[in-house]
Parts: C-alpha cells; structure tokens; sequence
C-alpha cells in the first residue's frame, strides 16, 4: 500500500521532467533525442526518420509484435537468441581466458559467461604468476563491469556528443595544438600492455610533442632506481618467498597490497605449508616483520616489531649492519636504532645465507639500496631474487609526474589525455593540477565516469571495463597474457587504444592492431605452431603465452650501489622524533580507491582491523589512552597546512606515537557508493627528493567534536582463551608431535572420559555416494578475502550498507575471523578481552561447518533446512518463515538473516537496485527474498553441475573437479574442498594424516560433527617462557 | 462444592453480603453505562492499541529490519515479550484449574478475571509468535495441515511446533473453561436485562442455562473434568516454552533446570499481573468486600513461594554452571552477572529474588500499596529475565568473532505496547461487558465463608436455584 503513493522513475529525465521528456511522454516508441537512443533500436525501427514506404513493413512488424505478445505474458528485456550460436547454450557457462588489470596490478583469469554475459571471474591456472588465484579486487571487478554511474557516451564538458563528433573536434584540436608547437602529455598509471604502449608510440609519432608519462599512485619508484643505482636496471625484480627460509619485510605489505601481491601469496604460502598439505615437510619458513601499523602481512608475521615512519630507514640500516657484523663484513656506519626482533632477524639471516629475503616497502631509494646490499651481502641475488625476470607492475615515474604538474601550472602544456589516471585525487598535488587544468586548452579523460580529473577535463571520451576489451599485458618479462571481451560493449564506450588510433590516423580496430602485433612480436618466439592461427588460437585459448627463453643470466648481478652513502644519506634524512607520525597505507580492499565505487569493495571488511565502508585513524592502545581517546572520537590530522577529521580505530599492533591512515578513500565523483565514504589521504603524501613518501613526520593529531562509528564486522578482538575454537602449536614443539597445540575434549561417562564423538543421542545420517567436506589450512590462510568476494559474486549476496554493518547485519556466508592474543590468563576474563599491545594474529575463515548433527535442522519447525545424502546441510528459502531459530541455535553464528528486502529498494541502493547492476546474478543461484535466513550451500549448484557432467558423461566425478568458489578464489589454496568419500581426492589424502595430526573440528566438544576440519596454527616461533615474552612486548 | 469451613477462619467475602447484594454489586457494572474512569482508561486504550496496530503493520510491511536484531541476537524483545504474556498467562488457570482442585475456595472472587487476562496475554503472546516471523503470511505452515506443497509436514522434532500445540491447546481449554464458568452469570444477566438486545445477546451467549439441577450438576462436573484437562497444561505450556531454549546448544539455554523454573516463574508474575489488574478492578468497581485483603495476602504468599523458587533457579544456574567445568557455559553466566548487561541482570535478581521476600513482613503483604508496587516490579523483573536468558546468552556465544549488542530500536519497544494496547482494550471491554467476579461461585461461599449471616433470601436473581440456606452452626 505504500508503495503505491511512491514514485518511481523510468530515468532521470522522467524525474528532472524536462521538456523532450514531457513531450514524448506519451508516445509509445519515445524516442526524444536520436543520438541517446540505443543503436540496435535504431536499426529496427529505421532510425528516427521512418519512412512513408516503411509504413507496411513497420505495421507488419506491428502485427507479428503484438499478436506474439498476446500469446504470453511478454518477457521483459530479455532477448532469447533467434539463432543459437554455435557452441552456446542457454544455462550452460561458457569460459574465456582473459587478463585482469588494473594500473599496474595484474591477475591471469577465467571469464564466466552465460549467454553472453559474464558472472563471475576465476583464476587462470595456466599462469606462472597468479597460478589461478585470484585477489578480492579481481573477484570484484566483475561488478565494475555493471557500474550505473559510468558514462555512456563521449562528453564535452557536460554536453553528451557522438564519437564522429569528438573525433572530429579533438583531432583538429590535437592538430592545431601540434601546429602551434605546443606540448602533449599522456597521462597513464603503469601500462602492462605492450601492444598499447606501441599504440602510444604511434600516437606520439603523429603527434611528435606527446610524451607518455606514467606515474603510480602507490610508487615504487625509489624501488625502481635503488635498482638502477645498484644494479644499472632501472627494473624491480621478482621474489621468490617459496624459496627464503628467512623473510624479512620492512614495511612491505607483500600479501595484501605491495607490488604484486597475488604473485607473492602462493609463493609464501607454500613456504608456510607444514604436514600432508606442504608434501609432507616438518619446516617452515620464518617471517619477521617492522612496519608501523599492523598490516595483513605483519598479521601473518611469526614475529613482528614495530618502528615510527621516522625511523623507516634507520632500521634497514641497523638491520644490515647487524647482518654485516654477524657475516665478518664492513658496516655501513650511520646511526643505529633499537627495535624489538631486529637482533633476532639479523640472526637468522645470517644463518640462512641465500636462502633469505629482506624485502622494503619504502619508497626512499637510499632505503632500497641498503636492503639491496643486504640482499647481496646475504647472497639472495640468483636464488630469491631474479633481477633477469623484471617485473612491470610499477612503472611510474614520479620526476616526471612532478614535473608535468609544474608544467602544467606554468601554462606549458598544450594537451593532456589521462587514461587510466585519476592525479586529480590520487596526487598529492592533485589541487594544483585541479586548478592548471582548465589553463590547458585540449584535456581529454578516457575514465569511465566524470570522475575528479575527467570531470575537469574539456572531453571525456570513457574506455570500457577490460571485459569489454581486446588487450595483452607483460606482467614479467618473458609472460605474455591476452585480454578478450566476455561481452559486446555496454555503453558506447571506445577502448583507449582505438580512439589514440582514430586519432593518430589510423585505422582504429584495436583487434586486428593488436593481432598483427602479436604476429611480428611474440609469435617469432614461439615455437611449434604450424601457423600465427593456430598460436593466436592457443594464445586466445590459454590466455598467457610464457617464452621459455626469458634471460636468466641475473645470477652474477653484481652490486654497484654505495651503501655506505646511502647509509649516510638514511642517517641525515631518518632523526628521531617525539611527535605524533602519520604512516599512510593501501588497504587490501580499496588500494588506490581507484575501484571506490565497488560496493563488494566497499563491504568487503579489511583483513586486519575488520572494518569497512570507512577509513579511519589508527592509534595504538597506548597513545590512544594517553590522548584521552577512545574507538569512533573523531580526530583532526594536521600535517603542513592540511587537515582532515577522522574516527579512531584503536589498532593492537601499532606502533606508539603514529596514526596510520588509508588512503583509496573520500572520492568526491567515483559514484554513488564511493563518495564521501571516508576522506582523502593523498593530500598527506609528500614529495622528498623527487620521491613520493608515504609517511609524515610532525603531524597533529588533536582530539574534534563528535564521534563517528566505524563499521566493523567483528567488534570483539581476542578469542578468549577458547581452545576449542583457535588450536596452535610453536614448530618446535608440531615437529615433536603432529598433535601439538590440540585440544581433545573429553566427556566423562560411566566408563570414564570418552571422546565426544563416541557419545551421540543421534544417530547420524548415510552419505553413501559423496561426502563433501572442507579443510582450512590456518597456516596457510593469509586473511585476504578474496573468497569473501568470490562467494559474494558466486552466490548473489547482497550488499547492505554503512549503516546496516554497524547494525551487524552483513550478509557475507563466509568470513575471516581475525583474532588477536591477548596477555591475560586463562580465567580472566575481563583482561582477556583485551589484545596484546602487539599481538599474534590468526585468520580463521568461517563459514557453514555442515554438521552432521546439525543444531539448526532440529530446530526448524516447517522443515527449512534439512541434510541430503551427501552431508550437506541444506537451505530451503521457499519453505522458510523466518523464525530465525536456526541461527540462533548455530554455534558458529554464520546463519544469515533477509532483514530488509534488499533489491528493488532505494534504501539499498547498489547493484540489486537497478537493472545493468542485476546483470551480475548468478542465473544459478536464487536471489533471497526478504524474511529468509540464507547461509553457505558449498556451492550446491556447483556440486549440482558437476555431478550432472559426470552423468553425462557416464562416469563419477573426478577427484578435486568440483570446486566451491571459496576454495577456487583462494591464492593460497588454504580452503581445500572435496568428497571425503573418494580416496583419490586432495581431502581425503590429507584428512588421512592429518586425523592424528594438525585437523581438528571447530567446538568439538558440542559433538555437531562438522564436514569442516581445520589444521592448526603453527608459529614459527622459539620456545620462549611467557614472561619474558610479556617483557618483550612491553619493551 | 461446600464443605465446612472453620470458624476461625477469616470471612472471604465481607460486609455481610447476601446473594442479591452479590448479584446486585457485580451486575451494576455490566448493566449500568460505563463509568467515567472506565472510559477514560478505554480511550487511552484504544489509543496505545491504534499506534501500536501501526507499528506493527509497518514491521509486517518492511520487515524485521525495523527491529534492532542482528546476526547474532536473532531474537530479543520478540520472543522476551511472548515469553512474559504467555507466563502472564498462567497464572489464570492455575487459579481456575489447581487452586480449584486444591479447594481453595477463596480463588472464586478471582478466577474469573484471572481466566480472561489468562486468554488477553495468550493472545498478546500469539501476536509475538507471529510477529518474530521473517515472513508472518506463512505462519500457517508451522500447522501441521494437509496440503498440495508435496510430502510437507512440519518438524516434529522442533520446539517451536511443540510450542504451537502447547499454546493452542492451552488457549483453547483456557477459553472453554471461561466460558463455561461465564454461563451462570451469563444467564443471570440475561435474566435481569432490560433492553432485548441484551437480553438477547446474553440470552444467546448463556446457551439456554435454565438453572435446573441437572444444568448445575452438569456444569460442577464439567468444572472439575476441565480443571483436570488444565491443570497439566498449567505445568506444560511453559515446560514447553522453556524447551525453546533448553534444547538449544547456547550456553546459557542448554539448561535442564529449566522447566520448573520456568514454571515457577510464570506464575509467579502472572499472581503478580492477576495482583496488578484485581486492585485496580476491585477499587473501581467497588468490588473490596469480594476481593479483600485476605485474598491478596493469599496470593502475595503464592508470589513469595514461586519468587523464592525461581531465585533459587538463579542460584542453582550458576553453581550448575560452574560444577559442569564447561567453558562456555561458565563465561555464560559470568557474562551475564559481569557482562555488558550486567545492568539487565542486577534488575532481574532485585525485582525477582529480592523484592517478593519483602511479604514476609505481614504489615507489607497486606498492604495494598505496598503489593501494588512490588507486583509491578515483580513484573519488571520477569520481563529482564526473560530478556537476560534471551539476549545475554545470544550476545556471546561461542566464537567470539561474532559477539555483539543488541540495541532496541523505536519499534522494538512499539510493538511491545502495542501488546498493551491489546491487552488492556480486551480488558477493559470484558470488564464492562462481562461480570468480572464469578457471581455463582461466590454465592457458594456466602453460606460458608461470610462475614455475617444473610438476613434473607429476597432479591434473588432470577433463574438462580435458591435452597434454604444452610446456616454454619459454629459461626452462631
């Protein structure tokens, strides 16, 4: 009743009432203005210009439309095909191998699509570098594909034109602006694609005044020149974790957000791997880590120490100075700095010579080239270094962004085109360029929305999504990956490289370009193809195309740089402090906020603190008190000149006397979930010697009226104590005993203790055909989330807002439980809530255990969720009346309820509240209503398909052939899901050994009987009396 | 039913009362127009019933989100709301059916009040139960009904369905006994009505009594055949509420004590409700010579007895708690004396452990004031414990990730008094419309239990079979 006095609107024209509108109101085919009328339609109906003579063949067209439509209830926007194409089939997934990348980040993946429409996104597992894991951010950049707020057309200013007429103007503009000597400057983030650098080159050759300047709003440039000092390779090489028995990152957040993450976690992982799930190894490798505020990499670390952004080099300078002490070799001299576990680290790099990593997250080229002569003095260089296998994630230049900025102010620049670059919000000196931009007479944005920068720019001309695109990517030198489009253009939207073609002159089909590229290139590497057919084929087929003749001639590398210079140059710029200092960072989730308007993005809660939607102030316990704040008081950040006001998130794990902020947030124009969601950070980077610093000393942190709460999807940090939930064990101690770190409970009987599962007043259901279960590797669980993502896009989850996760309503069916040590004992429980001021970490992904005495189906009373045969426990939404006695009654609280509906309702305004945003639903999979609980199906229609290709096939499912899209997300295979009723599967090897090892069932002791066993933590760490421990962290 | 009563007992109804002053005294209000108090207290009735109807339909309309629940507190004011109606509730068949057993002949001037706000706080429950409901239009498949859906039945294994068979049946014997009990006086109304339409819609509600002895012989035996019927489900219905929760696997719920102390305790606040709603009614309507102090005394004693028990429960909770050396449970309980909603818990055990022990002063259990208050707060301490056991438990479970509060939101606390609003037209209305003393069966304990002796026998209603009254010798 309601609704009927709401208003809805058929589009912004219906509400802003404009003239056209009102004139065409009525009109059955409104068609106001030609040039915003959809091309196909165009075809059709013959345009605007309908003739006389048409009149038959449109009233015949007439007569078939409508006496079909009288047949059946019309169908609404879904055109079935009139003939099937070839090798489609409705219902059916067609996969296509793609490559994700966004500025410089990168991921070989697969394409779901189902008739013509891509769902989801899965890891390419033909790659040598992301080895078919995937990120969040490459989970969720499928729903970027389906953004409302993108443009769908070229623009000048705000006037809507077609692309002959953009075309048009700017190539006469680019020409008068070449005419008049005036400079052109192409503005990009890092460029993966050779074929569009070669574009770009074509470009700059008929426009002989263009340059192509890219910079990374994340630089790594003091990375890329330490190399060029030391090395003479202006490069920054590829790591190898698998291979470092010591690894040592100095505020490198390596698994969440540094160079290139993805490449880095299996990799690490198989490092941490232990017992049947690391081939049967009893070592592991030993992760140390200092940063300043906990990053999901430090929540990884065996040991960790913190140190102020002030101090950022005087610890790689202490650090390699203790190295050179313990190895026989010359100091560095310069100052030294005390920081818990450096003594410790240096120790065991010194023991683990060559097989060791010291790794930086600075941007200081002094500071990378100590940890460059560490490296060496360690001898890392040849066996977990590869400065052969350059890597191109980050190529930007940060001189030379600087130096367009003062051109640009100083009235220099004659045109700008930015593709891929937002400096506006993402540079430090973005206000400057805001204001010099309109000074530049041609500026052209190839953004997909009027975003900061594309919106003060003269044109926007908006490049599709990268699944609507024809591209290839050199991730690494020597690794080759082809972009192809999953779907036709949704918008009329032109790729980058085609408008630069259209307006160098060239024949602008980006394909052929691209093809032809390929051919004259790559194709004279490859070897055993009968034709560039058949290679493109296979190319187009697998994806990548890896050569095998990539030089491998870095072994003898040798160390040029001077680090004793370096030493003195750290020394001068690194002096203590006593102030409050700012450390900015990535978070996982939202990077550079490039992707701001992603609201699986957005909900998705940081690995460490648990929060989303927001960033914020983190302070440490410890400062907090001693500023008389507390979590959600709003503070002012004042650094030079500049503030921004912020809520207080106390972090566990940061260092005293700093404030951690992420930047990625407070987009003003990224759309609607993107703005104003938290505040800009770039302003606070700074410019220090021609580098970007990510850091700020002396900043002024001062309490403001208010509080604003954070969105956090866990608010109670510490696990208590509870055993029966978290289980580890030191390495020292699991190489003794595979049981190390168990908790058995026992239950006493008649007969004395019994083991739980002994005693049963059910008596369990068969599984006579499958078993599907799940095993959680904790120690190879980094907390990334990616399978959050990728179980959102899987299953249709819904996004619910701000608000409604503070409510603690957030739908996600599996989650990272993130749990922090705590330094109380055991009973106290007041003090176990609270987190050691520098805590031990795990992550412990849950979701659905499937208990086979499930607490939830005995408490249903229509019979809503059941268990089927094969050990699922089973959801039935249509029978649900929403008792929501089933999550109560579940130990494991990963029961989700449908408080709201939450599509087709403004309050919920994300994808599900509009149709282009609809596209990303899994066809597969219901979309709840509201009033229903819903939770994890372990991917029941996956399980479902698969058994249905098996049958058709006349077989039985392979081992490890169905995959839930948990498990498949995952970089560091640490979800391994399979059927515990066939031997040969990964799950069942694994649950063999590990039944009298590592795996252990989640409450045990409530005897529910999980499909799900975890494997314990193990902690690489010595065996060290607890109270000297509590002394450390206090030190 | 009579039976000699010692003459040292105190009189049950006083100022020496004769049959005709009892009928006189408990028509008056049903025949006369409605008083002023009355409908001012309708008015504002209706008024809280009408805002909460909204409330509610906008809950219905938008869904559960408008309550303040969350992922891991799935039920709060919801279900503590139909937990304290339905214990309200108890307390009216336990007068009509156990006390009556017990011959506890001063239940009479109650039991008919007793029983009606018995079958107004069931209702209030049931709206709870279908409320709580994510998709209420569906409340009929808990019912386990033939139908076309395929082989679907209901869980037989589910508490909930028990608490539906459980509540049903009760409601429906609650709402028998009542009317049976209404019948006498029903035709006594009718009997003395002026205007026909009263005369008829009292004529057709009394079923055609005609007072003979077979008809009085017939309703004694259905009485006590009823009052059998009932008195297990007095203990049922909240043994079986309590298994909402006792068979649950949440510390804190997973509790064997449960049962009788869920009894217990719902009788305890329904003497407490029946206390509230009898000291109201008997000023307004004049009733004191019928509801006298003895009569609240002797339920202030029930509230002491049921009070203690149930504090004795708490205690037993928490050495149970302890003794069991189960993590979970003791955190559980240590939580809620210690927790976040320690404030919950302090005002479960003053109102309900500490304020009943109050009555062994004679001087305050037979204090009107004094039972007033404490009965409102006897009321306020069942409804936190309820909460307490909901909430509390919820709130921290077993994976701490998932801890969290629960803060009610405008329409959690709406559509609480929508139950109100509810309860208290229906009561009013059967106040007016309806004797709210059982006129038959206190005329029974006239002859016995009086003050004084009637002087005689005129004014009889009509229809009422009149025997030469049999004196109490002992009283001469």
């Amino acid at each position: 009743m309601e609704n009927t006095t709401k208003r809805y609107w058929k589009g912004v024209e219906e509400l802003r009432n404009d003239a056209t509108f009102v004139k065409n109101a009525n009109s059955e085919f409104a068609n106001p203005d030609p040039s915003e009328s959809p091309s196909d339609l165009d075809g059709l109906l013959g345009g605007s210009n309908t003739k006389r003579r048409d009149f038959m063949k449109v009233m015949g067209f007439g007569m078939a439309a409508v006496s079909l439509a009288a047949c059946e209830t019309p169908v609404h926007k879904a055109i079935p095909y009139l003939n099937k194409p070839e090798a489609t089939f409705p219902s059916i997934s067609d996969y296509y191998a793609s490559t994700y990348t966004d500025g410089g980040d990168y991921a070989a993946i697969l394409v779901e699509t189902r008739e013509g429409r891509p769902i989801k996104i899965e890891g390419n597992p033909l790659s040598s570098i992301s080895k078919g894991g995937t990120t969040a951010r490459v989970q969720a950049s499928l729903l970027s594909l389906y953004d409302i707020d993108k443009l769908n057309g070229p623009r000048r200013g705000e006037t809507v034109i077609d692309w002959a007429t953009a075309d048009r103007e700017i190539t006469s503009q680019l020409a008068s602006v070449t005419a008049r000597g005036g400079a052109i400057r192409i503005v990009t983030s890092t460029i993966l694609s050779p074929a569009t650098k070669a574009v770009v080159a074509d470009f700059i050759a008929k426009y002989p005044s263009a340059r192509h300047i890219m910079y990374d709003a994340n630089s790594a440039f003091g990375m890329v020149q330490a190399n060029q000092t030391s090395f003479g390779q202006a490069v920054i090489p590829t790591y190898d974790f698998s291979k470092a028995q010591t690894i040592v990152s100095l505020g490198a957040d390596f698994l969440g957000t540094w160079v290139s993450p993805l490449e880095y976690a299996l990799p690490y992982a198989q490092g941490r791997k232990i017992g049947a799930v690391g081939s049967g190894k009893k070592t592991m490798s030993r992760h140390y880590q200092f940063e300043t505020g906990l990053s999901m990499t430090g929540a990884n670390a065996d040991y960790r120490g913190t140190y102020k952004p002030s101090q950022e080099g005087l610890v790689a300078l202490a650090l390699y100075n203790k190295v050179a002490a313990k190895v026989g070799s010359a100091s560095a001299g310069g100052a030294s700095v005390d920081i818990q576990y450096l003594d410790k680290a240096a120790t065991d790099l010194a023991a683990t010579r060559g097989r060791s990593l010291v790794v930086s997250g600075s941007n200081d080229p002094n500071v990378q080239v100590i940890v460059n002569a560490l490296n060496n003095l360690l001898g890392n260089y040849g066996t977990t270094i590869d400065l052969g296998k350059p890597v191109n994630y980050r190529q930007g230049n940060d001189q030379q962004m600087n130096a367009f900025i003062d051109e640009a102010k100083a009235g220099r620049v004659g045109a700008v085109l930015f593709f891929g670059a937002n400096p506006v919000y993402d540079h430090p000196r973005g206000a400057e360029l805001a204001e010099a931009l309109p000074k530049i007479s041609l500026s052209i944005s190839f953004a997909d929305r009027a975003d900061e920068t594309a919106s003060l720019a003269k044109y926007i001309t908006p490049a599709p999504h990268f699944l609507e695109c024809w591209n290839d990517a050199e991730p690494k030198q020597g690794s080759y990956s082809l972009t192809q489009p999953a779907i036709t253009h949704i918008f009329k939207t032109r790729q980058f490289q085609s408008s630069l073609l259209t307006w160098a002159g060239k024949p602008n089909d980006f394909q052929t370009y691209l093809k032809s590229f390929w051919r004259t290139t790559y194709y004279p590497q490859a070897t055993g193809f009968d034709s560039f057919d058949a290679f493109w084929i296979k190319c187009l087929h697998d994806g990548v195309f890896e050569t095998s003749t990539a030089q491998t001639a870095a072994a003898g590398a040798s160390f040029a740089g001077n680090v004793a210079q370096a030493a003195a140059a750290v020394t001068q710029r690194y002096k203590p402090t006593t102030g409050m200092e700012l450390a900015l960072y990535e978070k996982v989730s939202m990077g550079t906020g490039s992707t701001a308007n992603n609201p699986w993005l957005q909900e998705m809660p940081d690995p460490v603190t648990k929060a989303c939607w927001d960033n914020y102030a983190a302070l440490s316990q410890k400062t907090a008190n001693d500023m008389g704040l507390a979590q959600n008081d709003l503070v002012t950040i004042t650094v030079g000149g500049k503030s921004m006001e912020l809520p207080v998130l106390v972090q566990p794990g940061q260092a005293d006397n700093t404030v951690s902020v992420a930047v990625g947030y407070g987009r003003e124009k990224g759309g609607k979930s993107a703005n104003g969601v938290g505040k800009n950070a770039f302003p606070f980077v700074s410019t220090v010697n021609g580098h970007l610093s990510y850091s700020a000393v002396n900043a002024k942190v001062e309490k403001a009226s208010g509080t604003r709460e954070i969105a956090q999807t866990q608010t109670h940090d510490t696990v208590m104590g509870r055993r029966a939930v978290v289980q580890e064990a030191k390495l020292a101690d699991y190489q003794k005993n595979p049981m190390a770190g168990r908790y058995v409970p026992k239950v006493e009987t008649s007969e004395g203790p019994t083991e739980t599962a002994d005693i049963s007043l059910w008596h369990g259901y068969g599984k006579p055909n499958h078993s599907w279960g799940m095993v959680i590797d904790l120690n190879s669980c980094i907390g990334c989330n990616a399978c959050v993502v990728g179980c959102q896009s899987e299953n249709n989850i819904q996004v619910v807002g701000r608000q409604e996760v503070i409510n603690r309503r957030e739908m996600h069916w599996i989650r990272i439980d993130r749990y922090y040590s705590s330094d109380a004992e055991a009973e106290d429980f007041k003090a176990l809530e609270v987190a050691s001021a520098n805590p031990e970490v795990v992550f412990q992904p849950m979701l659905c255990q499937h208990c086979s005495n499930a607490p939830c189906e005995t408490v249903c009373p229509v019979l809503a969720t059941t268990h089927s045969t094969e050990g699922l426990n089973q959801m039935t939404y249509n029978r649900c009346i929403g008792t929501r006695y089933c999550a109560n009654n579940c130990p494991y609280k990963v029961r989700r309820f449908n408080w709201w509906k939450y599509f087709d309702n403004d309050n919920f305004d994300y994808h599900f509240n509009n149709d282009l945003g609809k596209m990303v639903i899994n066809p597969d999979v219901t979309v709840r209503s509201r009033g229903v609980i819903e939770k994890c199906s372990f991917c029941v229609q996956r399980i479902q398909e698969g058994k249905l290709t098996a049958k058709k096939e006349r077989r039985r499912p392979l081992p490890d052939e169905i995959q839930t899209a948990c498990a498949q997300a995952c970089p560091t295979n640490a979800i391994i899901f399979g059927d515990m009723n066939n031997p040969e599967s990964t799950i069942s090897k694994t649950l063999e050994v590990e039944m009298k090892g590592r795996a252990f069932h989640v409450l045990e002791e409530i005897n529910v009987r999980p499909q799900i066993s975890y494997l314990t933590k193990i902690r690489n760490k010595d065996e060290m009396p607890k109270q000297e421990t509590r002394q450390e962290s206090q030190a | 039913m009579s039976h000699v009563t010692s003459a040292v007992r105190t009189p049950l109804v006083t100022g020496g009362k004769t049959y005709a002053d009892v009928t006189e005294d408990i028509s008056r209000q049903v025949e006369g127009s409605p008083t002023r108090e009355w409908t001012i207290a309708f008015t504002i009735s209706v008024i809280v019933l009408l805002y909460g109807t909204a409330c509610v339909f906008w809950t219905w309309w938008e869904g559960l989100g408008v309550w303040g629940l969350n992922k891991t507190v799935g039920w709060a004011w919801d279900i503590t709301n139909f937990v304290w109606w339905v214990g309200i509730g108890h307390a009216g068949t336990l007068i009509s059916a156990i006390l009556l057993l017990f011959r506890q002949k001063w239940r009479t001037a109650v039991n008919r009040a007793a029983e009606a706000m018995t079958i107004f706080a069931v209702l209030c429950a049931a709206s709870f139960i279908l409320m709580h409901m994510g998709r209420p239009w569906l409340a009929y498949w808990a019912l386990p009904l033939p139908n076309t859906f395929g082989s679907l039945w209901v869980n037989f294994k589910s508490p909930l369905v028990w608490d539906v068979f459980a509540i049903s049946t009760y409601f429906t014997v609650s709402l028998v006994f009542w009317y049976m009990g209404l019948l006498p006086d029903l035709a006594t109304i009718r009997d003395r009505a002026r205007s026909k339409v009263s005369r008829y819609i009292y004529g057709a509600f009394s079923l055609g009594w005609n007072g003979s002895a077979k008809t009085w012989a017939r309703y004694e035996y259905m009485s006590l055949i009823l009052a059998g019927l009932s008195t297990p489900l007095v203990l049922s219905v909240h043994t079986i509420v309590s298994m909402d929760f006792a068979t649950s696997v949440i510390p804190g719920w997973h509790t064997t004590i449960f049962p009788p102390y869920f009894v217990a305790g719902a009788i305890f606040s329904g003497f407490a409700m029946v206390q509230n709603l009898m000291l109201i009614i008997r000023v307004v309507f004049k009733l004191e010579d019928y509801i006298t102090v003895e009569h609240i005394e002797s339920m202030n004693k029930v509230i002491t007895l049921t009070g203690s028990i149930v504090g004795v429960a708490y205690l037993t909770e928490f050495f149970i708690a302890w003794y069991s050396g189960v993590e979970f449970e003791s955190y559980a309980f240590i939580n809620r004396a210690t927790g976040p909603y320690w404030w919950a818990y302090a005002a479960m055990m003053t109102c309900n452990v500490i304020s009943p022990q109050l009555f062994w002063s004679r001087t305050i259990r037979r204090s009107i004031v004094w039972t007033f208050v404490l009965s409102v707060i006897v009321n306020i301490g069942m409804w936190f414990e309820r909460f307490v056991i909901i909430v509390t438990s919820l709130h921290r479970d077993y994976l701490p990730s998932s801890w969290a509060m629960f803060h009610p939101t405008l329409f959690d606390i709406s559509d609480y008094i929508f139950s109100f609003g509810l309860f208290f037209t229906l009561f009013l209305l059967f106040a007016k419309f309806l004797p709210v003393v059982n006129m038959a069966e206190v005329k029974a304990i006239i002859k016995s239990s009086s003050e004084k002796l009637p002087v005689s026998v005129s004014g009889v209603a009509k229809g009422e079979r009149v025997t030469n009254p049999t004196f109490n010798k002992d009283a001469e």
